[in-house]
C-alpha cells in the first residue's frame, strides 16, 4: 500500500524557484509518469519524493505520514538513476543484493531474492559479472534489480531508458510495464519521451516551468489537452496551430474560419466563449486526410515528405504561409509543389483561447 | 591521439618511443645503482672504478664489509626502524583521517564548511619552518597517557613524530577533489538504498579512491621518510631518532679518521631500498585497483 501525495510543494535553490507549487496524487499501485521539457523540473521533483532534495515548501506525504524530513532510506522508496548508478567495485549479485546485505538481511534470504529479481529480469546468467562487461540494457536491468529486491513501496524512476538505443527502449519500456503488473506497486516516472509516457502511465503529470500544466489518464490527456502547451507536449508529430476568428455561437457549436480556411462548425463545452472574437484551433496530423484541392477545408502544397513505412508525414504550405504538418497512415508518393486539400472532422479539433491558451472545445471521439 | 595512417610510420614512432623512455630509465637508474654497487666495494677500488663503467657494475673485490662497518658505527637498522614506523603509522592514519574529512567536504552539508575548508586551503603557503618553534613549544607541554602512566611533553617520543603530520591541506584538498568527481548517483543511490554515511564511506568511496589513495600515500610517505628538521628540533634520543637525522650522525663519526665512501653508500643504499619497495608496492596496488573499478584518477 502506498498513496503519495504532493502538496503545494515548492523548491528553490538559492533565490531561484523550480518547482512552484505542485500537487500531485498518486493512488496506490499506480503508474504515474511525469513529464516536461528539459530542466522543468522533473528530476528535482522525483529527488524531493525520495529525499534527496530538502522540500522548500509544502508537504511530501507517504501512505498518510508526512515525509519532508525523513531520510531516503525511511521513505520505503527505490529510485533508478539515468546513468544507472550501479556500483562498479561490486559485481552484478552484490549490487542487486546491496541494500539487503546493507539492512542485514540473512545471506539464505538474500540469494533468494536475488535470484527471484534474476528471473523477473532475465539476467541470471549476469550474476557474477562485473559492471564493466555489462551493456548499457544489462546495467539498467541490474539497477532495476536493485530496487525489486527491497519490496519498496514506490518505485521512482528519473528517465531509466534514455541512455539506451531505440529498439533497447522499446523492449526495456515493455519489460517496465509488465514489472509494474506483476509487482503491482506505485511508480513514478520521469520520462521526456511522450511515447513512454502514453503508453506506461496510468496517470501522466504534465509539468512545465516548475508547474503542474495538466495531469490524468493518457487518453485524457490526449482528447482534451488543458491548453496548448499539453496539446503540443503530447502525440508525434506535434498538433498544428491555426489561428481563426469565431462567430456564430449557439448552444452547441461555433463556427470558425480564416482567410484559408473554409467555415467550420466546431462543438464547444459551454464554456464561456461568446465574448471572443479570435480563438486557436488545433488540428492533430493524424485527424488531417489529403484529398483533391477542390474538396480541402485547407488548401496548400507539400513542401517536404518523409516516409516511414506504415506513415507518411507531409508537411503543406499553407496559403497565408503557415505550415501544417499531417500523418498519413499509408505509404504515398507525392511530388514536392503539388497542390492539395486537407479534410478532417470538425467534431476531432480542438479550440483553443487566443489569450491565455487555454482548452474551449468539447472533443468527441 | 590520431590513428596511425601507414604501419611503417606507427612502429617508428613506437620504437622512437620505447627508445627515449628506455633512456630516461637509464638516466634515472644509474646514481641508484651506482650507489648500490659502491656500497659492495672497497673505497680504494670504488674511486678507481669511477673513471669508468665498472662503477656501474659490480666487479673486483665484492663484500657486504662497508654494511657491518656502517652497522658499527651507528645503529643504522634502528633508524631505518623508526623511520618506517613513524612513517608507515602516520600514512595510514592520514589517509584515515584526510580522506573522512574529505567525505565530509565533499558530501555533507554544514555550517561553515566551505569557510573551513578555504581555510584549510590556505595552510598551504604556511612554510613548516615558520611554525616548527610553536609547535616546539606546544608539543613540550601536552599532556599524555601511556602504560607507565601520566605525563606532560612530548618530546623524545615516536608520536611527536607522527600526530602533527597525520592531518594536512594539501591531502585533504586531494580527497575532496577526488571525491567531487565520483558520480554524485552512486552515492545517491546508496543513500536511497537505507546506508549509513559511513557506509558509504565505507563501501561506496574508499573501494573507488585507489588511485587518490596511492597518491596521497605516496606523497605522504616521502615527506615523513625525508623528515629531518623536525625530529632534529624533538628527539635527542638515539631511541626515537630517524633516518635522515641518522645520516647526520653518521657522518659524524667521520671527522676523526677520513670518510669511508663504501660505507656512505652502504648507508644511503639501506635507507632507500624501502622507499623504492613501497613505491612499487603502491604502483601494483594503483593498477589493480584501476583495472578492477574502471575508475580512473
Ligand atoms: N543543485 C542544483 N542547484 C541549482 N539549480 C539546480 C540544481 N539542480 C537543478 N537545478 C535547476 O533546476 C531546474 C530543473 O532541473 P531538473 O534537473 O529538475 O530538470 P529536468 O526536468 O529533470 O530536466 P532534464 O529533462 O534535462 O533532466 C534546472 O533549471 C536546473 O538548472
Ligand atoms: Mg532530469
Amino acid at each position: 500500500m502506498a498513496e503519495i501525495k504532493l502538496r503545494d510543494v515548492h523548491k528553490s535553490f538559492g533565490k531561484v524557484e523550480v518547482i512552484k507549487g505542485v500537487n500531485i496524487e498518486i493512488k496506490d499501485g499506480e503508474f504515474v509518469v511525469i513529464v516536461g521539457p528539459s530542466g522543468c523540473g522533473k528530476s528535482t521533483l522525483l529527488r524531493m519524493i525520495a529525499g534527496l532534495e530538502d522540500i522548500t515548501q509544502g508537504t511530501l506525504e507517504i501512505d498518510g505520514v508526512c515525509m519532508n524530513d525523513r531520510q531516503p532510506k525511511d521513505r520505503g522508496i527505490a529510485m533508478v538513476f539515468q546513468t544507472y548508478a550501479i556500483f562498479p567495485h561490486m559485481t552484478v549479485r552484490e549490487n542487486v543484493a546491496f541494500g539487503l546485505t546493507i539492512n542485514k538481511i540473512d545471506k539464505a534470504t538474500r540469494d533468494l531474492k536475488v535470484d527471484e529479481a534474476a528471473r523477473i529480469l532475465q539476467m541470471e546468467n549476469l550474476l557474477d559479472r562485473r559492471p564493466s562487461e555489462l551493456s548499457g540494457g544489462q546495467r539498467q536491468r541490474v539497477a532495476i534489480g536493485r530496487a525489486i529486491v527491497r519490496n519498496p513501496k514506490v518505485f521512482l524512476f528519473d528517465e531509466p531508458l534514455s541512455n539506451l538505443d531505440a529498439s533497447l527502449r522499446m523492449d526495456m519500456r515493455m519489460e517496465i510495464g509488465k514489472l509494474h503488473q506483476s509487482l503491482n506497486a506505485s511508480m513514478i516516472y520521469v520520462t521526456h519521451d511522450q511515447v513512454e509516457a502514453m503508453t506506461l502511465a496510468d496517470k501522466i503529470v504534465v509539468l512545465n516551468d516548475g508547474k503542474v500544466m495538466q495531469s490524468g489518464s493518457p487518453m485524457e490527456l490526449y482528447k482534451e489537452p488543458a491548453n496548448m502547451f499539453v496539446a503540443s507536449f503530447l502525440g508525434a508529430p506535434s498538433m498544428n496551430f491555426i489561428n481563426v476568428e469565431v462567430h456564430d455561437i449557439n448552444e452547441e457549436n461555433v463556427t470558425v474560419y480564416n482567410p484559408t480556411l473554409s467555415p467550420i462548425k466546431v462543438p464547444h463545452k459551454g464554456r464561456d466563449i461568446s465574448k471572443k472574437s479570435q480563438a486557436i484551433l488545433g488540428l492533430r496530423p493524424q485527424y488531417l486526410r489529403l484529398v483533391e484541392p477542390s474538396d480541402g477545408i485547407l488548401n496548400g502544397k507539400v513542401i517536404l515528405t518523409e516516409r516511414l513505412g506504415a506513415e507518411t508525414i507531409v508537411e503543406i504550405l499553407l496559403k497565408d504561409g503557415k505550415r501544417v504538418i499531417a500523418a498519413i497512415s499509408e505509404d504515398q508518393i507525392l511530388s514536392n509543389g503539388k497542390e492539395i486539400g486537407l479534410q478532417f472532422n470538425p467534431k476531432q479539433v480542438h479550440l483553443f483561447s487566443s489569450e491565455d491558451s487555454k482548452f474551449l472545445s468539447e472533443n468527441r471521439k | 591521439m590520431s590513428m596511425p595512417n601507414n604501419p611503417d610510420n606507427y612502429g617508428l614512432r613506437l620504437v622512437t618511443r620505447y627508445v627515449v623512455l628506455t633512456v630516461i630509465a637509464i638516466i634515472f637508474a644509474f646514481p641508484l645503482v651506482f650507489m648500490i654497487m659502491s656500497s659492495l666495494k672497497p673505497d680504494q677500488q670504488l674511486l678507481a672504478d669511477t673513471s669508468s663503467l665498472k662503477a656501474f657494475l659490480p666487479v673486483g673485490d665484492i663484500s657486504f664489509q662497508n654494511y657491518e662497518n656502517a652497522f658499527s658505527r651507528v645503529p643504522v637498522g634502528l633508524f631505518v626502524f623508526n623511520s618506517m614506523l613513524v612513517t608507515s603509522v602516520t600514512v595510514v592514519l592520514s589517509l584515515f583521517v584526510c580522506s573522512l574529512s574529505g567525505f565530509s567536504f565533499a558530501y555533507l552539508k554544514w555550517r561553515g564548511r566551505d569557510l573551513l575548508f578555504s581555510i584549510i586551503l590556505a595552510t598551504f603557503i604556511i612554510p613548516f619552518e615558520t611554525i616548527a618553534i610553536p609547535m616546539l613549544l606546544i608539543t613540550s607541554k601536552l599532556p599524555w597517557i601511556g602504560l607507565d602512566g601520566f605525563s606532560i611533553g612530548w618530546l623524545n617520543t615516536y608520536r611527536v613524530q607522527i600526530v602533527p603530520f597525520i592531518a594536512d591541506g594539501l591531502t585533504i584538498f586531494l580527497f575532496v577533489q577526488y571525491f567531487k568527481d565520483l558520480p554524485v548517483e552512486l552515492i545517491e543511490a546508496a543513500r536511497v538504498e537505507g546506508t549509513t554515511w559511513w557506509q558509504i564511506y565505507r563501501l561506496i568511496v574508499i573501494p573507488l579512491s585507489g588511485p587518490v589513495l596511492a597518491t596521497a600515500a605516496i606523497l605522504k610517505f616521502l615527506v615523513m621518510y625525508n623528515q629531518y628538521l623536525w625530529p632534529m628540533i624533538v628527539v635527542q634520543q638515539e631511541e626515537y631518532r630517524p633516518v635522515m637525522v641518522g645520516l647526520q650522525y653518521f657522518f659524524q663519526t667521520f671527522t676523526k679518521g677520513g670518510i669511508a665512501w663504501g660505507e656512505i653508500m652502504a648507508y644511503l643504499s639501506m635507507i632507500t631500498v624501502p622507499v623504492l619497495a613501497f613505491y612499487l608496492y603502491i604502483q601494483r596496488a594503483f593498477i589493480a585497483s584501476v583495472a578492477a573499478t574502471g575508475v580512473k584518477g
